[in-house]
């Protein structure tokens, strides 16, 4: 029995560009300005990394194949540089790269660099690509929107709720987003909107509206990690260590077996477990006190409280209304905006989720700094589409929580 | 001697109304509004000759009848594919064995004709033969032709026996008389007076045609029950019945107020609207016309009493649903080339190689069961999708195309590209198993929700600009109560 990933690792640096529409920015800048933070919060030189990872989604339309760009950006030392795809969760599968080399030995210190210029394509929201041979004769190549408003009509038809009704639990999430985000100065979406605003806006994907979907961002995140010990021989004092790192890949079973229904992930239930397990959280509601969850449109938000086990099942709806994901609320999710405000340069945005916990934990995140520290902050990031859907779950806290 | 065993039909839902064609029109060509009464079929963006003929085989001959199928003939004069056996596509999208012959035949409007009498020629001998016309002509804008023509197809099963209406036998007159004609890669038609076609054509090559064959099987004009004209002038098969001596009762409705004339295929689309009211005993007169004339007799027999009524031109006919929107049309034919936005530029390259290893579950959208565990998947897999019992190399073929299915999850999505948004999807789930993701069409959204019944249609999925290749596959709409 594996005996996981807690307390091996710790975060040693990070650092996040500011998100949004960087007209003036190549993806190398983005890089620079998210590594440079990270450099100088982790107090190392370039030549004490052993190796990174990382991750981008959209390589075809901005940086091009290979690891290579980020080692020539950073000019990291010639060291291994692996780029990683894993859809909108490759930013979590660098980390978990960078993670695993310094668990096991590999590298005393590690990177990852998540990064995405999506600003460069013509037009708004995701670039439209193949996905792959096969599925391109016999797939749909939906918009992102399209593959998870499916999700809204699904678990709306499966909880028997009025369709106003989650319209409404669905704008509360968006609203209490831009509210977050309104405080975060790096977010690329900072104005408040107010419930009428997202309820009425323009259909996008029935049921989805313009505002129960995420920006679509330029941004770079950074983590440098290393082992505990060699983490408090470089001075590092309040060591922020990971917890739980778990990924789950969906192998068709939604798509092609039977008994899905279409209302919920089944990969992130099943990362959300193995992750409880290793980082031992038995109460996931009491004991996970931050969340930044995936929150690429307001229900997958909503869902993805119920797939957390933060909320009962055909219950999210209900606490999203009642504020309990609210900033103040019992379970703050996305203090930071969320992909919703913050933004969702893609290959960043696992990162940028672990960096808002961490910076949580060690209150610093300024004016939308939680009153009390978080002790344990979970992150969810979710790539690919209900159907077909790889989740990562990842959960890290002080030393000793 | 060779009969029709069975037969069907296909009319695309829009129902484009004349008046919204003149109306669009009239600042230029006042003239058409003699022709601006009723309305006529046309294709869906996602359906061409192919597909409309598929879904009159389909209408023609159950899944489980197809077995004896020797000989697939497909007459049209617009083919999507010029070198390309348009037959052949219908050949697996409507899964029949590799072992038998397909044949397109065009180039003129008495294709059709042409193709259903070469069928009962040749099915006493060579086994049955599925013969299919299909139409979907194009027209210029502020054309007579724009407005008399519809979209349409039919098909039949001829073989050996009597069927539903046995072959009593045909005359041909071959002259060439080019009333209009269309160069090779020409996209329209260009035509002579109408009055002289009238004369000089109709009036006596198809009279010489029916004539002929009456002469033949010595049969008067009153012996005749349905005089069936597939030429889109008006008055044209009453002045023929009168020549003939037919009774003026005997001659077919043209079909023009509700669906318009579908060229070569026409003659077979009034066909096989006259076999669902036929009576046993009834002699049946086929007239096709084109550079001379087929007729083509045929007797209804006993067999008629008993037709099948949940098939039929009939029930396509009252799917219609009106459409007064004579630029969608338009867009619809590629004719107004809107502004399709950036993500219209998705690369619709065809993989040759891939499509034809995948052909049975792209084309016939066979998938898979598991010979071991009853697993239904789609599509089929090496390793089954099973959770529990993930067995290697167990799957049988599986077709799912003639499945009822339902609605498991869907949207309307505005932002993703699609010649008619919003583009509905989601996932839908067959009875007896097996699921998918599909693209949804002839939507109607008051009948799109979970749950849903569905029935599949073979569609055009995509085109590719650069190379002119259509991509086709399987997509759902909502079931019809017959279905």
């Amino acid at each position: 029995m594996a005996s996981g990933i807690r307390d091996k690792v710790a975060i040693l640096g990070m650092g996040c560009a500011r998100f949004g529409e960087r007209w003036e920015d190549d993806a190398e800048q983005l890089m620079v300005e998210a590594y440079l933070e990270a450099l100088a919060d982790a107090r190392i030189e370039a030549s004490q990394i052993d190796a990174a990872w990382l991750s981008v989604g959209f390589d075809a339309v901005n940086i091009g194949p290979s690891g290579i760009p980020a080692a020539m950006a950073l000019r990291l030392p010639n060291i291994a540089v692996t780029k990683v795809e894993n859809y909108c969760a490759s930013g979590t599968e660098a980390f978990r790269g960078a993670v695993y080399a310094v668990a096991c030995g590999a590298a005393d210190i590690a990177l990852a660099v998540g990064v995405e210029k999506l600003k460069d394509t013509g037009y708004g929201g995701l670039p439209v690509r193949s996905r792959g041979t096969t599925f391109d004769m016999i797939g749909v190549v939906g918009s992102a929107p399209g593959n998870f408003a499916q999700l809204a009509t699904a678990y709306q038809a499966k909880h028997k709720i009025a369709r106003q009704d989650l319209k409404r639990a669905m704008a509360h999430v968006s609203v209490k987003s831009h509210a977050n985000g309104a405080k975060n100065p790096k977010a690329h979406l900072r104005k408040p909107v107010d419930i009428d605003t997202v309820v009425n806006a323009p259909m996008i994907a029935d049921p989805l509206g313009l505002y129960d979907c995420c920006g679509v961002s330029d941004g770079a995140a950074v983590a440098i990690v290393t082992t505990p010990d060699v983490a408090r021989g470089l001075g590092k004092k309040n060591l922020v260590t990971v917890k739980a790192l778990q990924l789950a890949t969906a192998n068709g079973w939604e798509l092609q077996g039977s008994g899905w229904d279409g209302s919920y992930f089944h990969t992130t239930r099943i990362a959300a477990v193995k992750a409880y397990k290793e980082a031992a959280v038995t109460d996931p509601g009491r004991q996970v006190s931050l969340m930044e969850v995936h929150d690429c449109f307001s229900i997958t938000e909503l869902v993805t409280m119920e797939d957390l086990f933060i909320s009962e099942q055909g219950h999210g709806w209900r606490d999203v209304l009642d504020g309990r994901f609210d900033a103040d609320g019992p379970n703050p999710c996305q203090i930071d905006g969320g992909l919703k405000c913050f933004g969702h340069p893609i290959g960043a945005s696992g990162i940028r989720m672990i960096y808002e916990n961490y910076m949580q934990i060690l209150g610093r995140a300024g004016q939308r700094q939680r009153q009390t520290p978080p002790i344990l902050g979970l992150s969810h990031n979710l790539g690919g589409m209900p159907n077909q859907s790889v989740a990562a779950v990842a959960i890290i806290g002080l030393q000793g929580a | 001697m060779a009969g029709i065993l069975s037969f069907g039909a296909y009319v695309p839902r829009l129902r484009l109304q004349r008046s919204a064609i003149y109306e669009a029109n009239r600042w230029f060509a006042p003239g058409l509004r003699g022709l601006a009464r009723g309305e006529r079929a046309i294709a869906n963006w996602d359906e061409d000759v192919i597909t409309m003929a598929v879904e009159a085989a389909r209408d023609c001959v159950a899944s489980d009848a197809r077995e004896p199928i020797a000989t697939v003939m497909l007459a049209s004069t617009s083919f999507p594919f010029a070198d390309r056996q348009n037959a052949g596509v219908v050949k697996e999208a409507l899964n029949l064995r590799d072992d038998v012959a397909t044949h397109d035949l065009g180039c003129s409007l008495k294709a059709g004709t042409g193709a259903l009498l070469q069928a009962c020629r040749a099915a006493a001998a060579g086994g049955p033969v599925l013969v299919i016309g299909s139409e979907q002509r194009r027209t210029r804008p502020a054309s007579e032709d724009e407005l008399l023509n519809g979209d349409g197809a039919a098909a039949f099963l001829v073989g050996e026996g009597d069927g539903f209406a046995r072959f009593l036998g045909a005359a041909s007159v071959s002259v060439d008389f080019v009333d209009h004609f269309r160069p090779a890669g020409a996209e329209f038609d260009y035509g002579w007076e109408s009055r002289w076609v009238r004369d000089e054509g109709h009036s006596k090559l198809a009279a010489d045609a029916i004539d002929k064959v009456l002469r033949k099987h010595k049969l008067s004009g009153s012996d005749i029950s349905a005089l069936i004209v597939g030429i889109a002038s008006k008055g044209v098969a009453i002045t023929l019945a009168k020549k003939a001596g037919i009774p003026a009762q005997a001659v077919c409705d043209d079909l023009a107020e509700v669906m318009g004339n579908a060229g070569g295929a026409h003659p077979l689309v009034l066909l096989a609207h006259a076999l669902e009211k036929a009576n046993p005993a009834d002699k049946l007169l086929v007239v096709g016309f084109g550079q001379g004339a087929d007729a083509l007799l045929f007797e209804a027999t006993a067999a008629i009493a008993s037709r099948p009524n949940a098939h039929g031109l009939s029930k396509w006919l009252r799917r219609g649903v009106k459409e007064t929107n004579y630029c969608k049309f338009l867009a619809f034919t590629g004719q107004l080339r809107l502004e399709l936005g950036k993500r219209a530029e998705f690369e619709q390259k065809p993989v040759l190689s891939a499509l034809y290893r995948n052909r049975k579950a792209v084309l016939a959208l066979v998938g898979g069961r598991c010979t071991k565990t009853g697993t239904i998947q789609f599509p089929q897999s090496q390793i089954s999708v099973d959770q529990e019992h993930s067995m290697l190399d167990t799957q049988e073929d599986y077709p799912l195309a003639d499945r009822r299915a339902t609605v498991l999850t869907y949207t309307a999505d505005q932002l993703t590209y699609t010649p008619d948004p919003p583009n509905y999807y989601g996932m839908i789930e067959f009875e007896g198993g097996g699921r998918m993701l599909s693209e949804f069409t002839d939507v109607d959204p008051e009948r799109i929700d979970v749950g849903a019944p569905m029935r599949m249609m073979f569609r055009v999925k995509a085109r590719d600009e650069r190379s002119g290749f259509i991509k086709y596959f399987w997509k759902a709409v909502p079931a019809q109560e017959n279905d």
